[in-house]
């Protein structure tokens, strides 16, 4: 149930899987910045598009979650629901059963957190065909602070049975994300996050739910990242080029079901790995990684997010950095990983 | 075109549809599910005895007049839906299930075992049909009503929707964010049916977590509200008829019902909430429904009783 086979969707070879690449390049580069959420926005309105039957409901976070790009497009097909995430996931739970294809968000904090019982009982185990969007994601959420940093979600989602949990890396993907959960048949999550990111992805970057994709090839080590650290892995591996380390970049997009392949064969071909999140890494997608090394291919593994702490208020760029989460420490992060890996190898 | 979306095939028009049974058939019929439910209590050997016997009466008019459906059809599109919002009192369900056709009644006697389609608290994919969501959680399944109401409103379908609630389960904030949203949205295709026999686990709702008066309550959040003695049938009939009326709000009808109605020892007894009878306790019960039987006459609709192993021994 939590494997997939992967085949390179461009070129299928019958005698060998390879992996979805796509080397990703950001030296000298100006980056445009989108926000995450105007993806998923622009997912819905496609979505909405294709198929007739998709809704969307709003908990009082319209335009905030860019929700509100649906409801301008089709009025008829969106539902104010107000400030009650409880009741929007069990109504979201009767929308599908009535045939519909319904999305809810609101911050991840409480479609992941408040409304997590009817997440579970209603949603995951009645194996509804609802989709949950988790807003502002991460500490880069900024000024707004603890409480609506939503630094929990991937923990609380991917515990579910039959929850597909998914945290795209920029608004490109997220739109295709928001498109691809749209379209499959079962209970799916979906994070994102409030402030403007670089879009390093393209139409052309391949993507499969439950496939992760490769952004930079490397063989000393590998970061294994998903949402916004994608960004900073690429970074700090362009960095450490010029000291003569090469890092392999990975994107985690779907933590659920997990591409259990991409992750072995990173630890087979690159001896070490450093996990990347804007989470907790108590739990969070670092852990889920974390599982599989322990069990089918135990190397040395670094764990970067956050480290037991509640979020706070600041400008998103700086918190990041105070969280643990800067180019610096990623960089720290991997010799750290590699100097262990020499020390077991001797 | 859009194939994600489940088109239905052509079905034949359903061959059952409302059951329309009467008042006397709908008494004996009521017994039938009190014994049906004793049984597979005794036989599972853990259970909810209390607000099962509570609500039989309700669910034999629910199933046996009132709702539209077809049991050898239960994905019928046209059907109305039924939400046991009240999850735990899941044996009186599967018992109306049975009785109505949906699966053979000897089934009832895996009530709780391993691997069994009728789990402790209704589980949706389990493979027993009729059952539309999982509950089990209080204060949710209103929520998914209210869903399922807004979707047919939005498609215009004549379809109904019916949601059994314990009054218990009023607690639950999460109801009243349903309550206040059917409101909002006009859902006069929604009814919820309360189950008012006034005690939960720690004993009367009014002294547990006062939620008097309900009517009020439901009122303010524009709803109808409709009292209805709850143990007779006839009275049952009388308020789904006025709720099928009303129009513009959904309806509440509060079904004032005694905690364990049938049996004299668990009448009114909080402590009947979460219990099975055991072997010589279920003897007794059952001794009991028996009698109430020759007063309303055996129903002729059921064609098998159900054989505990337990009560063999």
């Amino acid at each position: 149930m939590l494997e997939t086979r992967r085949v390179n969707s461009a070129a299928k070879l019958p005698q060998e899987e390879i992996m979805q690449t796509a080397e990703i390049k950001l030296r000298g580069r100006e980056l445009p910045l989108k926000a995450t959420r105007f993806g998923y926005g622009e997912g819905l309105v496609e979505l909405g598009k294709r198929h007739d039957n998709v809704v969307v409901l709003g908990g009082d976070l319209t335009s905030s979650t860019s929700a509100s790009l649906f409801k301008d497009v089709f009025p008829d097909r969106f539902f104010s629901i107000g400030i009650a995430e409880q009741n929007m996931t069990g109504i979201a739970g009767g929308l599908s059963l009535a045939g519909k294809i319904p999305f809810i968000s609101t911050y991840c904090v409480f479609s992941a957190g408040r409304a997590w019982d009817q997440l579970r009982t209603t949603v995951a185990y009645s194996e509804l065909n609802v989709k949950v969007g988790g807003a502002h994601g991460g500490v880069s959420v900024g000024p707004d602070g603890a409480t609506h940093q939503g630094l929990e979600d991937i923990s609380t989602t991917r515990c579910l049975p039959n929850l597909t949990v998914t945290v795209p890396c920029d608004a490109i993907e997220t739109k295709k994300c928001t498109i691809a959960i749209g379209e499959k048949i079962g209970p799916c999550y979906i994070r994102f996050g409030r402030e403007p990111v670089p879009v390093i992805t393209t139409e052309d970057t391949p993507f499969v739910l439950g496939e992760a994709t490769q952004f930079r090839s490397g063989k000393d080590c590998t970061i294994i990242a998903c949402g916004y650290m994608v960004y900073r892995s690429l970074l700090a591996a362009e960095e450490l080029e010029s000291e003569n380390i090469s890092v392999r970049v990975i994107n985690l997009h779907t933590i659920k079901p997990i591409d259990k392949e991409a992750i072995t064969k990173a630890c087979r071909e690159t001896g070490c790995v450093v996990t990347a999140e804007e989470h907790q890494v108590m739990g969070g997608m670092g852990s889920a990684v974390a599982e599989v090394i322990v069990q089918n291919s135990p190397v040395p593994v670094e764990m970067i997010g956050i480290l037991d702490r509640f979020g706070e208020s600041g400008e998103p760029e700086e918190l990041m950095d105070d969280f643990n989460l800067s180019v610096n420490d990623l960089k720290m992060a991997v010799k750290r990983a590699i100097a262990r890996k020499k020390k077991l190898n001797v | 075109m859009s194939f994600f979306r489940l088109r239905p095939f052509r079905r034949r028009r359903a061959s059952v549809a409302r059951m329309a049974k009467g008042v006397e058939e709908l008494k004996q019929i009521a017994v039938q599910l009190r014994i049906d439910v004793i049984s597979m209590l005794v036989e599972a050997g853990s259970g909810h005895s209390g607000g099962s016997l509570s609500s039989a009466d309700v669910m034999a008019v629910l199933f046996f007049n009132e709702m539209n459906y077809d049991p050898k059809n239960p994905q019928w599109e046209e059907r109305d839906r039924f939400i046991l919002s009240k999850g735990h009192v899941c044996p009186i369900f599967y018992a109306a299930l049975a009785r109505a056709g949906y699966y053979s009644p000897e089934e009832m006697l895996t009530l709780r075992k391993l691997h069994t389609r009728l789990q402790g608290h209704p589980g949706k994919n389990k493979g027993l049909p009729g059952i539309e969501v999982s509950t089990g959680s209080l204060g949710q399944g209103l929520s998914v009503g209210v869903g399922l109401a807004l979707g047919a409103k939005t498609d215009k379908k004549n379809w109904r929707v019916y949601v059994l609630n314990g009054d218990g389960e009023l607690d639950e904030g999460s109801i009243w964010e349903a309550v206040m949203a059917a409101g909002h949205y006009h859902l006069d295709n929604l009814v919820s049916v309360v189950d008012n026999n006034d005690l939960q686990i720690d004993g009367r709702v009014s002294d547990v977590m006062n939620i008097y008066p309900i009517d009020k309550k439901f009122e303010a959040f524009n709803w109808f509200a409709i009292h209805a003695n709850g143990h007779d049938v006839a009275d049952l009939l009388k308020a789904l008829a006025k709720a099928r009326e009303n129009k513009g709000k959904p309806t509440v009808i509060i079904a004032h019902t005694t905690k364990g109605k049938g049996v004299s020892f668990m009448e009114n007894q909080a402590g009947w909430h979460g219990k099975a009878p055991n072997v010589k306790e279920a003897k007794q019960a059952l001794e009991e429904l028996r009698r109430e039987q020759e007063r309303t006459g055996i129903w002729s609709g059921a064609k098998v009783q159900l054989q505990p192993a337990k009560l063999r021994q």
